[in-house]
Formats: structure tokens, C-alpha cells, sequence
């Protein structure tokens, strides 16, 4: 009996003991287990901190990420306007305010700077020997695109340039209201003549190609720097290397220039900002080397070299002209019996015939 | 003197576009042209948020150091404003901002864009006296001549869109972040003030 007695109040015993601990152990885990989630933000922000500060704000990275131009939605319509933040402007920023403004300059300034150096120290090719003597160079048609082109194009580089550098050359002398009302006209100007001038340098470029493929002699002419310097006359037909390659900066700066000008003239087809700028700083990086080699070439053709204009402006040049700077060309000319066309004398008409 | 901003808070713009109804009606701005835009990203998806944006009238304006005829200029107030009687059009500043702010009209023919248009942050242009009909026309309404605050801002209806002195917007700001307790979000102003709240 009284074992009996003692094992039930034993069993009774430790079912309470049990009881109590389960009591216990549900309190605290219902205490504890929610505690865990702290625990675990504790982790996850040490770690975090220990990756560095600004990955412990995930948002940050969001609005990092937007600054690549992330897109979204917008109920407005129009090209782009779900970009919240396009930061290339930025970089275009940089570099047309650097590098096109500043180095345009030392370009462009450098090379007038050159040439008058060249001009005074040098001085320009004179004609040696005058003829009297005409051998045609350039027909009507091709004096009437030389001069078409070259009119639009000193209009286009004076507009154009006054817009890149008239705030820094223009607004100190002509104030910024006198500035905006020049700039006003010269941008449609620079905008209308822009189509023609267009025009004007692809028929010429492309009906001049004949005489602008290099050939072997042209890499004598470069090895005597075109007798610029030690006055001597390298072998050159109809165009000397030089000429071939001022023919090819055109082609090459040309084409650029139309067709980043085309971007920029025409936003209304939605090309995108970054198309724009990329157009611009093509459209300037192109249009200030093209600028200085018209320098250039405007240069030889007047100052620089006796005799060169005048087959631009009647279209004969002088036969001692020719031989003295296209030496090939005048034999070829003469080898087709070409005669040289006459300025209405006897003598010149028969003398290249008898030489 | 107070230095103007604008402050969108992301976590309480719904996109209601009031911002933007309430800006073309205030100027009656050109067809074509929305100087208040909201985009909103991540739409339909968690983590969405919208925002309010337009010109942020930023300390070293992107757009006034690319314009050709120098047409831009920042007043007392820090904020970006543009002459149209000196703009020719040539649509720099739209290629240089960060914010989309400056638009052409874009009416003409021949891609000819006219003078460019933008924010004024409801303080009008350097034409005319103050709310006169030239520069009414010209720019909108000046709110800040009369002692207002832009209208976007001073119509959303959950006070996301914030307008007004810097100081002023970014204390508003830091309390609403410290009561709902996150992280602040200025959107923008690292860009447009090179600085944080």
C-alpha cells in the first residue's frame, strides 16, 4: 500500500516537474524565439558594416543605379522623358568646355601662328621664272564649285566658331545683348547654308577624286617636305602629295562634319541626347581640323606660293608655274597635245609645241 | 539668404500628376513642353517609387556653363533662370542636363526649335516687371515676387513635393525620415547641390 502510495505521489511528482519545465520552455521560447530576428538583423548589419558603410543602406545603391539612366514610367510624352537622370551630359559638358574649346584653339591659333612665322622667316614660294605662257588648270565649272564651297564654308567656320568661342571672344566686346542678337542670326544661318554647303563639297570632292590618288612619286614629295623648307621642287602631277592630302583630311572631316551636323540639325526626327552629344564633339573635333587645313591651304594658295591663285581665279596658271610645282602634270599635258590654252598670243600658243 | 530647392520624397509621391496639371495651367506653357514630369520606376513591381521631377536649379548649373550665349543666371535665391530675349535655341542646355529640364518647343519647320523653355521655379524672368504681361507670357506666372511658394509644391496632396529654402525643406525632411524611421532618400541633390540632407 504504502509503496504504492509513494509511486503515484512520485508519478505525480514528476508529472509536475515535467509540466513546469514545459511551462518554462514555451515561456522562454515564446520569449526568446521572436528576440531571434533581431539577432539576425544584428548579424546581417555587422557584416554589413564590416563591407563598408554605404551597402548598409540598400537605397543608396537604388539611387546610384539611377544615375546610369535607369528608365521608368512617365505619363508625359516625349523622347527620353522616362529618364530620370542621364549624367552624360556631364561628360559632354567636360569635354566641350575642355578639351574642343581649349585644344580647338591652340589648334587653329597655333596654325596662324605658323604660317606667319613661315611667312616671315621663309617667305612664300616665289615664281621663278614667268612664262607668259597659260596651260589651263582649273575649267569654269571647277572655279565656280572652288568658290561656291569656299564662300559657304568661311560663312559656316565663322558662325560656327562664334558659337563655340564667342562667349569667351565675343560677349567682353560686343556685350551679351549685342552677342545674342548676332548669334540669333548666325545659328539659322549656320543651320540654312549648312544643306548647300553640303551639297556644294560632295560634287567637288567627288569630281576632283581623279587627281587625288596617291601615286609613288608623292612619297618623294614628302621625304623633301615639299621643297617647303630647302626650297627644292619635288616631282608632283596634277595635285602634289600635299594636295592629296589636305583632299583626304576634307573627305574624312567632311563627311563628319555633314553628318554630325545632320544629328544636330534635325532633334525633331527624336534622335536621343546622347546622339546629340555625340554629334556635337565629332561635329567640333572635325570642323576645327578641317578649319586649320583650309588655313592652310588658304595660305599656299594665296601668299604662300607666286602664281597658284590666278589658275583659281582665271583658271590658267603660268606654264613656269606648273613646271616649277606640277612638273608631271605639265608633261602630261603637253604629251596629250594638250595645248596649253592660249591668252589670245601667237607666242603662247606655239612655244609648248616647239619645247 | 535663403537658397531654393526642391525635395521630392519618394516614399509619399502616388503619382497623381497634380504636380505637373497644376504647373502647366499656373504658366500656360507651350504645347508640347511639361517642366514638371513624374517617372516612375519599378512600376507594378515591389519596391516602386515615383518621383516628381523637373529643373532642380542646380549650384553649378550644367546648363548656364554650355550656353553659347552665356543666357543664363542664377538669382539671390539660388535659383537657375534663363533670358529668352539672349536664347537662340541651339538646345545645349537640353543636351547637358541631368534633370531633362530645358525643352524646344519644337513647333517650327525645318526642325527650327525656338527658344527654349523651362522652369522657373515659379519666379518668372528677367523681362518686364514683376508678373507683368511680357514676362507672363514670356515665362509664366512669378509666385515668388508675390511672396509665394511654387505651385507644384504648394498643391501635392501628400506634401511629397517639397519647395522653398533649403534649410527649411531639408529640416521638413529629417523629421518625417526620423519619425518613420529609414534612411533618407534626397533624390537628386547630390546632383544638383552636391551635397546630401
Amino acid at each position: 500500500m504504502m509503496t504504492d502510495a509513494k509511486a503515484r505521489t512520485g508519478g505525480r511528482a514528476r508529472r509536475i516537474r515535467a509540466m513546469l519545465w514545459t511551462v518554462v520552455l514555451i515561456a522562454a521560447g515564446s520569449m526568446l524565439l521572436p528576440l531571434a530576428g533581431y539577432l539576425y538583423t544584428a548579424a546581417v548589419q555587422a557584416q554589413e558594416q564590416s563591407a563598408g558603410g554605404d551597402t548598409a543602406n540598400p537605397r543608396a545603391e537604388y539611387w546610384r543605379e539611377v544615375r546610369d539612366g535607369t528608365t521608368g514610367y512617365t505619363a508625359v510624352v516625349g523622347p527620353e522623358t522616362n529618364v530620370l537622370i542621364q549624367s552624360r551630359g556631364e561628360t559632354w559638358r567636360e569635354i566641350r568646355n575642355g578639351p574642343v574649346i581649349t585644344l580647338g584653339a591652340i589648334m587653329v591659333v597655333g596654325m596662324i601662328i605658323l604660317l606667319a612665322v613661315f611667312q616671315f622667316t621663309k617667305g612664300g614660294a616665289k615664281l621663278e621664272h614667268r612664262t607668259g605662257r597659260k596651260v589651263l588648270r582649273w575649267p569654269m565649272l571647277d572655279r565656280v564649285l572652288h568658290w561656291y564651297t569656299a564662300i559657304l564654308f568661311i560663312i559656316l567656320a565663322i558662325t560656327g566658331l562664334s558659337l563655340l568661342w564667342g562667349r569667351f571672344a565675343l560677349i567682353p566686346l560686343l556685350g551679351k545683348e549685342g552677342f545674342a542678337a548676332y548669334a540669333s542670326l548666325a545659328k539659322p544661318v549656320h543651320d540654312y547654308l549648312a544643306l548647300f554647303f553640303a551639297v556644294g563639297l560632295a560634287v567637288m570632292l567627288l569630281k576632283w577624286f581623279k587627281h587625288n590618288i596617291f601615286e609613288a612619286h608623292d612619297r618623294q614629295w614628302f621625304k623633301q617636305a615639299g621643297g617647303y623648307l630647302d626650297g627644292s621642287h619635288p616631282p608632283a602631277g596634277f595635285a602634289n602629295g600635299g594636295e592629296k592630302v589636305y583632299y583626304w583630311v576634307l573627305v574624312a572631316g567632311g563627311a563628319a562634319i555633314v553628318v554630325s551636323g545632320f544629328w544636330m540639325l534635325f532633334p525633331n526626327l527624336g534622335f536621343e541626347r546622347s546622339a546629340m552629344q555625340n554629334a556635337n564633339v565629332i561635329h567640333g573635333i572635325s570642323s576645327l581640323v578641317v578649319i586649320t587645313a583650309v588655313l592652310a591651304h588658304i595660305y599656299l594658295g594665296t601668299l604662300g606660293s607666286e602664281g597658284a591663285l590666278e589658275g583659281m581665279v582665271s583658271g590658267e596658271v603660268d606654264e613656269g608655274w606648273a613646271k616649277q610645282h606640277h612638273n608631271l602634270w605639265l608633261e602630261e599635258v603637253k604629251k596629250q597635245g594638250g595645248a596649253p590654252a592660249s591668252e589670245g598670243s601667237a607666242s603662247g600658243r606655239s612655244a609648248p609645241a616647239s619645247a | 539668404m535663403a537658397r531654393m530647392k526642391f525635395l521630392c520624397d519618394s516614399e509619399r509621391c502616388i503619382e497623381c500628376n497634380g504636380c505637373v496639371t497644376a504647373c502647366k495651367n499656373e504658366h500656360e506653357v507651350p504645347w508640347g513642353v511639361n517642366r514638371r514630369r513624374v517617372v516612375t520606376l519599378d512600376d507594378g513591381v515591389p519596391g516602386e517609387r515615383s518621383i516628381s521631377v523637373a529643373c532642380m536649379h542646380c549650384t553649378d548649373a550644367p546648363c548656364a556653363a554650355v550656353c553659347p550665349v552665356d543666357c543664363f543666371y542664377t538669382t539671390d535665391d539660388g535659383i537657375v533662370l534663363h533670358d529668352k530675349d539672349l536664347c537662340i535655341g541651339c538646345g545645349y542646355c537640353f543636351y547637358a542636363c541631368p534633370f531633362g529640364a530645358p525643352q524646344y518647343p519644337q513647333k517650327e519647320a525645318f526642325g527650327v526649335r525656338g527658344k527654349m523653355d523651362k522652369c522657373t521655379f515659379c519666379a518668372g524672368g528677367p523681362q518686364g516687371k514683376d508678373n507683368s504681361e511680357e514676362e507672363r507670357k514670356k515665362y509664366g506666372r512669378n509666385r515668388i515676387a508675390e511672396g509665394k511658394l511654387p505651385l507644384c509644391a504648394e498643391m501635392c496632396s501628400t506634401k511629397a513635393l517639397l519647395a522653398g529654402d533649403g534649410d527649411m525643406v531639408a529640416d521638413i525632411y529629417r523629421e518625417r525620415v526620423l519619425k518613420r524611421s529609414g534612411r533618407p532618400q534626397t533624390w537628386g541633390w547630390e546632383t544638383a547641390y552636391q551635397e546630401d540632407v
